[in-house]
């Protein structure tokens, strides 16, 4: 039996142990996800250098910064589930383009209260266009790139067929969820909504049963199987989740642009493609996290601002979007390789 | 009728007739895409009687060789597993390029714009070859690249307005005599040069072996780094021609020329019966299912329906035919 002084000297000597483990443990961390360092990094140098280039950065500045990063931050994380469980999602863009139509052209006229109800159904929609991606990939087994690229052609026929044109709109203060700031100025209500949104969907998944099954489908399917993983629900499940940050974005989208545009959605399939490979989640599946495509999303949105400010084309954005994801791509892979040896 | 026609029918008699349609279709896939070709055909001529006529014919063919062509690209890299998503922007700017240089003449700006798919076919080729990104990025990023630098090259070049050359022009939208398009003139010999290379040459052989286990290629000795180089400069390449072949018949150099182009380019191969996993398939199956989505649009402009309906129901049936095939070859 062991007195309570006993007791007491083994636990202060289990939290020393564990204060001396955390050292090795950080190192352990990071090298598992380097992306957890790197990507504040890599966001606090952008940062740097936009200050640098635009000393009068003001707030202002943070603003459109964040509203611009929104919809792209949401596209990343869109894909992030879906990569994640090994698969990939080529209709984000298209899915957005069909919630933005569809928020802009019923708000047009509602009240704030309506607007509300009118968002939780995009929402739904929203999943329930991912719940039917994860269908056909699920059970017509056609490969995840092509059932996915078609279903994000058919998608933007569907934004076409809600809204022909650029237009609609949405009471302000719905608009002002994602273009207002709250307490101070230097705090843009885009930032608060995205950190909560993510929050809100992504923490309780990853934490639970289901984030865990997402992960292991997603690094070995064979494994996860015969671990006893419903592999079919799982990947059906990321589609749906992915459905849902996609209407998400679909919203930010519209309150950042006040409007709706059957076209806008395009860009966001390929750049938060990009924002997922520099925010260091595998391809391969089941590694990486969200905190890194949602921070890249903000580097990526933070590079054609500099290349203003700089004078330069801001054109050249989309060729350095595309040089980034190749070059971080491939550092990747040369330090996998060296890691093996 | 021959003797030799004679066994041959009454195998398929006696294939069908054996239960065995689903078989038949397994192992001769052409054989029911064909079938399915014809069934769309006949489709239109029982809805608008008298559409199917030589011109129609002359006219799909017409419409067919650019997506062809770019799919022949799109068959070769999916044959050793991987993909291009970069054809698409290939093709605008080799037409861009093209159109900007026709002030040179002809056949520089030609060369111009098939150096564009070189240098980008070069740029994909060298990344998943030797530095082993995955295609699917490498290309993405390559197109990314590609549509960029156009906007801005498109932006300096403002003053000096593309023009299309008469001869593109004439390749692209033109007819010989006989009633045969001048695309297809072109069309032909690249296809006939695949399916030979594919079925008779150690390359189109290295192609499938790679497809079906790159790393047993690779111990048995064999440079794999060297024919995927090749074959995406290739598949760069054909987009690039296809690309010209693309503003000949629109006669006016955009920016968004091509982008329709993507996924016919990866439907044709995937319904043509080509495993976008690799080492299966061909590209005999690839021009049938170039005919298919041809016929297929035909169809759907012929019904009059709104754009969008036009999109949603095109996509749809992308989906329905290549979740068929899918169940069919398992």
């Amino acid at each position: 039996m062991t007195t309570p002084s006993e007791a007491k000297s083994s636990v202060r000597a289990s939290t020393a142990a564990s204060n001396m483990r955390l050292g090795p443990r950080l190192r352990q961390s990071l090298r598992r996800y380097p992306s957890l360092f790197f990507m504040p990094a890599l966001l606090i140098a952008s940062l740097a250098i936009t200050v640098a280039v635009h000393p009068q950065f003001s707030d202002f500045d943070l603003q459109s910064l964040a509203m611009g990063a929104l919809p792209l931050a949401f596209a990343a994380a869109a894909q992030t589930v879906v990569v994640i469980s090994g698969g990939i999602d080529l209709s984000i863009g298209s899915a957005m383009a069909v919630a933005n139509v569809l928020a802009a052209s019923t708000m047009e006229k509602a009240s704030f209260g309506e607007s509300l109800l009118l968002a939780a159904a995009v929402l739904i929609v929203g999943a329930a266009i991912g719940a039917l991606n994860g269908l056909i990939v699920v059970l017509s087994r056609i490969p995840d790139v092509v059932a996915t690229l078609t279903s994000g052609f058919i998608l933007g026929g569907v934004a076409l067929l809600i809204l022909e044109k650029p237009g609609g709109g949405a009471p302000q203060e719905f608009l002002n969820l994602g273009a207002g700031t709250l307490f101070t100025s230097w705090l843009p209500n885009a930032l608060v909504l995205l950190v909560v949104a993510v929050g809100v969907i992504w923490i309780p998944l990853c934490r639970s049963k289901l984030g865990l099954q997402l992960y292991a489908v997603g690094s070995d399917r064979i494994a996860a199987f015969r671990s006893g993983v419903n592999i079919d629900r799982t990947r059906f499940v990321a589609y749906i989740f992915s459905g849902l940050f996609s209407a998400v974005g679909g919203l930010g989208l519209t309150m950042t642009t006040g409007i709706g545009a059957p076209l806008a959605g395009v860009y966001y399939t390929l750049s938060g493609l990009a924002a997922v490979v520099v925010g260091g989640v595998s391809l391969a599946g089941g590694r990486g996290g969200m905190v890194g495509p949602v921070m890249a999303a903000f580097v990526l949105t933070l590079i054609p601002t500099d290349l203003i400010f700089l004078n330069i084309d801001p054109n050249f954005g989309q060729v350095i979007q595309g040089t980034l994801i190749v070059a971080i791509v491939m550092i990747g892979g040369f330090v996998e390789a060296r890691n093996r040896k | 009728m021959t003797g030799q026609a004679r066994t041959v029918f009454s195998r398929v008699v006696a294939a069908v007739g054996g239960g065995g349609l689903v078989s038949l279709l397994r192992t001769r896939t052409i054989v029911a895409l064909i079938a399915l070709l014809l069934a769309f055909v006949a489709g239109i001529e029982v809805a608008r009687p008298g559409t199917v006529n030589a011109l129609w014919v002359s006219n799909m063919m017409l419409f067919a060789a650019p997506l062809g062509i770019v799919a022949a690209g799109q068959t070769l890299v999916m044959l050793t597993g991987g993909i291009d998503l970069s054809v698409a922007s290939v093709a605008t700017a080799s037409a861009y390029i093209m159109a900007t240089h026709s002030a040179l003449g002809v056949a520089p700006a030609i060369l111009y714009g098939l150096g564009v798919g070189f240098v980008v076919g070069l740029i994909n080729g060298t990344g998943i070859a030797l530095l082993r990104v995955q295609p699917l990025v490498m290309t993405l990023g390559t197109g990314l690249m590609t549509e960029g630098m156009l906007v801005v090259y498109a932006q300096k070049k403002m003053a000096e307005a593309p023009r299309v050359p008469q001869f593109i022009e004439d390749l692209g939208a033109g007819k010989l005599l006989g009633g045969i398009p001048n695309d297809l003139v072109v069309w032909a010999p690249i296809a006939i040069v695949i399916i030979l290379v594919l079925r008779r040459t150690g390359y189109g052989r290295l192609l499938y072996a790679i497809g079906d286990n790159s790393e047993a290629c690779t111990l048995a000795g064999i440079r794999v780094w060297r024919i995927l180089l090749v074959n995406y400069v290739t598949c760069s390449l054909l987009a690039a021609a296809a690309g010209l072949i693309i503003v000949g018949g629109t006669d006016s150099a955009e920016l968004s020329l091509a982008e329709v182009y993507l996924l016919p380019s990866v439907a044709a191969v995937i319904i043509g019966g080509t495993s976008i996993f690799g080492g299966r398939g061909g590209y005999s199956g690839t021009i049938i299912g170039a005919l298919i989505l041809t016929v297929l649009n035909s169809i759907l402009t012929l019904l009059d329906v709104p754009e969008p309906v036009r999109q949603i129901l095109y996509g749809a049936i992308i989906l329905l035919l290549a979740a068929a095939y899918t169940r069919l070859t398992g």
